[in-house]
């Protein structure tokens, strides 16, 4: 439990509720769940404050697997349940740690909280988790759960590191949806494994949809080159939309 | 000769980022200029040529489905692999620790240079990925397993090396400036990487 010397409440009535506060809003005022600060929080990581596209973190992963929208989807869920509660146990642990093996404690919270989804999605999902082979076991080295556990876990309270978590594992899986929609429409005519764009037969004839018009897929969109690509574009089409994001050199 | 063909697979066909994406984190945010870009590289060399074998050694008498035998019949049905991620990563920040405390102690000029990449390492996924797939790849004996650490850690290194260069070039080209720094630096790797499937099917 978070304990700050800043406050000194007299009785041990008044002790104990100002400590259950402190553990849930974290700051030392009571704060409304969803206030504005607390919205902020949230929201940022979605667009101005975006862990792929702007803080430059967790692409190793986000790449690797958006040949497809359903492994996306299922990544983009483990990495929100991880990065919320690996937040919430280095919040609450975080007057506890020294801080030379910080890291270390840091890497066994996230490696254990990823076992657990690692078993769950072989138990329950195991042909996703197949093709997500090592990329689950890699959430650990994740950049993106470290540096949101060095950069704002270790400084606020629970609540605050639980929307933090959310708020950056929305943003990191807003972009891999968006680039394994794109790699998926194009490169194999599919969505989620449906054919929307029409059945491609072996002839002309045989196909409907818009390969009976002579449509081709693009083979190249499946091949990881192209995530680079598109990646690199969505950045393009964000940093025109928003320029304040703009770099300098 | 099975060895060497090992070596240049791990170096340029399966190259940890262009065809995996390993390392990308340190790869994007270190390549701004080649000195430092060198010294990173160099470092990962070595952490993935230490912590490459001892996990081999680890996964096989310690971890995978009856590599306990060796401490009795009884110890044969015991399957530890679950437990694999936390006991590399355990090996690879304890090696990390243990890399920086030798270069601290003996080469001090290297360790300044360095500066904060050592222990950066510890969370660059391209360490964790060669402990993942050498799992994966089931070699038959320990040396299999350095000539792939080093081969992809040289692999990181050129990667490594060659965005740097690139990036201290662009500098004076005229770039969209949405597309400026992160943007450019993302299709320049796609090219790159493009570039690098061109060794694909090479058999030595």
């Amino acid at each position: 439990m978070s304990l700050e010397t800043n406050q000194k409440p007299q009785t041990e009535e008044e002790k104990k509720k100002s400590e259950m506060l402190l553990f849930l809003s974290s700051s030392d005022e009571k704060e409304h769940f969803l206030s504005k600060a607390n919205r902020k929080i949230l929201k940022d990581p979605l667009d101005d404050n975006n862990p792929i596209t702007v803080q430059v973190l967790g692409i190793c992963s986000a790449l690797a697997i958006t040949v497809q929208l359903k492994p996306a989807i299922v990544m983009s869920l483990a990495v929100v349940f991880v990065m919320a509660f690996s937040n919430v146990i280095i919040s609450i642990l975080r007057n506890s740690i020294p801080s030379r093996i910080r890291i270390i404690v840091q890497l066994v919270v996230v490696a254990s909280l990823v076992i657990l989804v690692d078993q769950i999605l072989k138990a329950y999902a195991f042909d996703v988790s197949k093709q997500l082979s090592i990329f689950i076991g890699l959430i650990i080295t994740n950049c993106i759960i470290m540096g949101r556990l060095e950069a704002f876990a270790l400084g606020n309270g629970v609540y605050k590191s639980f929307l933090d978590g959310i708020g950056n594992a929305a943003g990191y899986g807003l972009i891999l949806i968006i680039v394994a929609f794109f790699r998926e429409l194009f490169g194999s005519g599919k969505l989620l494994g449906y054919e929307i764009l029409g059945h491609k037969g072996v002839t002309l004839a045989e196909s409907t949809g818009l390969y009976a018009l002579g449509y081709e897929d693009n083979g190249f969109f499946l091949l990881s080159p192209m995530a680079l690509i598109v990646v690199g574009v969505l950045i393009w089409v964000q940093r025109a939309r928003n320029r304040k994001l703009i770099e300098e050199n | 000769m099975d060895l060497i063909n090992l070596f240049v697979k791990s170096i340029f066909i399966e190259n940890m980022i262009f065809a995996y994406f390993l390392g990308m984190c340190s790869y994007l945010a270190v390549s701004k200029t080649v000195k430092t870009a060198v010294g990173l590289g160099l470092a990962v060399i070595f952490v993935l040529l230490i912590t490459v074998p001892v996990n081999y050694l680890l996964d096989n008498y310690l971890l995978q489905a009856g590599a306990l035998s060796w401490l009795g019949s009884e110890f044969a049905s015991v399957d530890l692999s679950f437990l694999s991620f936390i006991m590399f990563i355990a090996v690879i920040a304890s090696m990390v620790q243990l890399v920086e405390m030798v270069v601290e102690k003996f080469a001090p000029a290297l360790y300044g240079s360095l500066g904060i990449f050592l222990p950066l390492i510890a969370v660059n996924c391209a360490i964790l990925g060669g402990s993942l797939f050498m799992q994966q790849k089931d070699f038959s004996g320990i040396e299999g397993a350095a000539v792939y650490g080093l081969g992809s850690g040289i692999g990181w290194f050129l990667a490594i090396l060659a965005i740097a260069a690139i990036r201290e070039k662009i500098a004076y080209s005229n770039v969209p400036a949405p597309l400026k720094g992160l943007g450019i630096t993302f299709i320049i790797t796609g090219l790159m990487a493009i570039g690098f499937m061109s060794f694909m099917g090479i058999k030595l």
